[in-house]
């Protein structure tokens, strides 16, 4: 039992010697959680399924020191966002811009619901006028009234 | 009594409609913002070897194309014949710009290397290539960071741009050029923006 648990314990100890040092991420924390901050409403261009500052892609790694260096040069995070979208288009942003040809893609789900929602009322009042209201006749109303008598006698 | 039937029977048309639609797109080509735009001005060291840099005014009064390539790019490897093949014809003069040749190819450790020696091996490089399978190019650019290609939009090579005479791009091509891509897309443009 010793023994098994100095070998382990032995075993730690070579693992931690041989781990690495994690490089420090940059000389300015700041500027690297901004560009951590924008970068993640960027879009890769390789996989496009994740935003830049996920991918591992070389181009996302390029594109990240190009921001990286664009902020060092002072530029605003809205001018960077010009910058990538004047090269790689809308596309690059994770919110695309409201413009005429975005329309459908910002208004097209409220239009869906909306009419979805006049279509449910239109055919909920349709259903109300077709379904013909005949009163009970009167030898039904009879036997309803003897059936909950039966009922009241037996509670 | 009809339309009960009818209505299921649009939305289920309109549905297929959407999705032959959806999935005949490729997702992968993304609609460049720089068609009709100038030309991105770029100043890269070029082969054939001078001092002078290789800059898009050169080309003024020509219809071009813009080859984005590499030798560690594989379809490019698929394209090159076809290029071979259109620069012999001398349809259209190519322009190769090369990106990342040496940066890109992972089995190198280009991080040890000074900018000179980058350049010298990557213009090695791409001349034995060329000695093999043959220069399509009548220029080749040498985009060693990949900064021009940043600027001219590229996200994966190869990339092919149409450009006028007046230097506007006026088409790009994602992906390896076909035959077919050539006599549908490529070819028919030149020939109209050369009128």
């Amino acid at each position: 039992m010793m023994r098994t648990l100095l070998s382990i314990l032995l075993l730690l100890i070579t693992l931690s010697a041989f781990a690495k040092e994690a490089a420090p991420l940059a000389q300015d924390p700041a500027l690297e959680a901004r560009l951590m901050r924008l970068s993640k409403e960027l879009r890769c261009l390789v996989c496009q399924n994740e935003t830049l500052a996920d991918s591992q892609a070389d181009l996302a790694n390029d594109l990240r020191n190009e921001v990286r260096e664009k902020m060092r040069q002072g530029m605003s995070d809205a001018e960077i966002k010009h910058y990538l979208t004047q090269r790689y288009g809308d596309f690059v942003l994770y919110r695309p811009p409201v413009k005429s040809i975005t329309w459908l893609l910002w208004f097209g789900p409220f239009v869906l619901l909306l009419s979805a929602a006049a279509s449910l009322v239109f055919f909920l009042k349709h259903r109300r006028r077709t379904l013909d209201e005949t009163p009970l006749s009167a030898a039904e109303a009879a036997r309803i009234q003897s059936l909950l008598n039966q009922e009241s006698d037996r509670a | 009594m009809k339309a009960r039937f009818l209505v299921p029977f649009g939305i289920f048309v309109a549905l297929v409609v959407f999705f032959a639609i959806g999935l005949n797109h490729d997702p992968r080509e993304i609609p460049s913002p720089l068609i009709d735009k100038p030309a991105p001005a770029l100043s890269l060291p070029q082969l054939p070897e001078t001092s002078a840099a290789f800059a898009p005014e050169s080309m003024r009064g020509k219809v071009w194309l813009l080859n984005v390539w590499a030798t560690w790019c594989i379809a490019c490897r698929e394209e090159h014949p076809v290029l071979v093949e259109l620069a012999q014809s001398g349809q259209v003069p190519i322009v190769g710009l090369n990106y990342k040749e040496v940066r890109g190819d992972t089995s190198l450790n280009p991080e040890q290397l000074s900018p000179a020696q980058e350049l010298t091996l990557g213009r090695d490089r791409i001349r034995a290539w060329f000695s093999q399978h043959g220069n399509p190019y009548t220029f080749t650019a040498l985009d060693l960071d990949g900064r021009v290609g940043i600027d001219y939009g590229v996200y994966g090579v190869p990339e092919s741009y149409v450009i006028d005479k007046q230097g506007v791009i006026r088409l790009k091509h994602i992906g390896p050029l076909t035959p077919q891509v050539l006599q549908t897309k490529i070819l028919p443009l030149v020939r109209e923006l050369s009128k």
